[in-house]
């Protein structure tokens, strides 16, 4: 009896120590790490990965004037000006007073500079400019800065990580972090390293926004999907690259 | 912005060899058999005919069908004759075209 007591409560010792926040993944694995050898052979190939269309698109808006203003009227040569750019991003923008994710900064830009109704979320003119800002930091290693006043929305993202969500009672530490590697019906679960956004992906047909992958991460738990550009995206994003530090930027990418 | 497509030809090759063309296309190739999140069905519209021509003749041929995934890929080989453009031309079933070309420059071996 007493025996099975102790049994007891040293399971729910384990229990509370499971609980614990674990580690970052070791070592950490970029996205494409865990694709078929076809897809990640797609994402090498720059002619025949389709998310080329999205930056030849992106390359083609970056020249175009929209009310007088283009984007290489400021920033010039995208090739110079934004090498680096979309791996510091989710970044604190001081103009909008928050921490703003890459397309949300892109529609800032259209609509202060050039006076331009914004860019629809998904849209491909959005996702063509984005694909096209990050294509210039494709090898360069992710560095978010969560200092300052980044730091609140670091900690909102954190905590939604941790959190289980969804009728399905899952928090995004229990897949990432706990079983990566292992498979999930046909696939095998990623530690959930946002490296390769925006990306096409072959589910979608389409290229798509990684605030769109984690609304379908919502969705899987069958979880409320927050709107597009909700602060808790915008946290969890902030929070994903953080936790992704040092892996270099593979977009635009293929997934599955 | 009209229909993007992207066009790939090697910069020189010599006369009688095969070279590669690639083409990809960017159109969201809709079956005709889905249907959106409030059950509504999302119309056919695919690409029916993409053609491409070599200095002017016609070498490559297709009429693709809803099987053909979305953003579709063609690769397929010619023969180099002479010094020419390489076009390819495209319409869906809308009535919407696209076009692209290329310059491929044979030399003698």
């Amino acid at each position: 009896m007493r025996r099975a007591l102790l049994a007891g409560l040293l399971g729910v010792a384990a229990i509370g120590a499971q609980a614990a926040e674990p580690a970052r993944p070791s070592p950490l694995k970029e996205g494409s790490d865990f694709q078929s050898a076809d897809v990640r052979a797609l994402q090498a190939d720059d002619f025949a990965n389709p998310m080329a269309l999205w930056v030849a698109r992106g390359e083609t808006l970056w020249g175009e004037a929209r009310n007088g203003r283009s984007c290489s009227g400021c920033h010039g040569r995208a090739e110079a000006s934004m090498k680096g750019v979309a791996a510091r991003y989710p970044r604190w923008d001081a103009g909008l007073g928050r921490v703003v994710s890459l397309p949300e900064r892109i529609n800032a830009c259209v609509e202060r500079q050039q006076d331009a109704p914004r860019l629809a979320a998904e849209s491909d003119d959005l996702l063509g400019i984005e694909a096209y800002v990050a294509r210039q930091s494709r090898g360069i290693p992710l560095a978010v800065s969560i200092d300052g006043p980044a730091h609140p929305a670091w900690e909102a993202g954190r905590a939604l990580y941790f959190t289980r969500i969804g009728q399905l009672n899952l928090a995004c530490t229990q897949c990432h972090d706990r079983s990566w590697g292992r498979t999930l019906l046909g696939e095998t679960v990623s530690q959930g390293h946002p490296t390769g956004w925006p990306a096409y992906r072959l589910e979608w047909q389409r290229a798509g926004s990684l605030e769109r992958r984690l609304r379908a991460c919502f969705n899987g738990v069958r979880a409320a999907m927050p709107p597009y550009g909700s602060p808790d995206l915008v946290a969890l994003e902030l929070y994903l690259a953080w936790r992704a530090q040092g892996l270099p930027l593979e977009s635009p990418a293929v997934r599955r | 912005m009209s229909m993007l497509g992207r066009l790939q030809v090697p910069p020189a090759v010599r006369r009688g060899d095969v070279f590669e063309v690639r083409v990809i296309v960017q159109h969201p190739m809709e079956t005709g058999f889905r249907r959106d999140m409030n059950g509504r069905e999302i119309p056919l519209n695919i690409v029916d005919r993409l053609a491409c021509t070599y200095g002017g003749r016609e070498v490559f041929r297709v009429e693709p069908g809803s099987g053909i995934s979305a953003n579709p890929y063609f690769v397929f080989p010619v023969v180099a004759s002479a010094s020419g453009e390489v076009a390819v031309e495209w319409r869906d079933d809308r009535g919407a075209t696209g076009r692209v070309t290329a310059m491929v420059n044979v030399v003698e071996s």
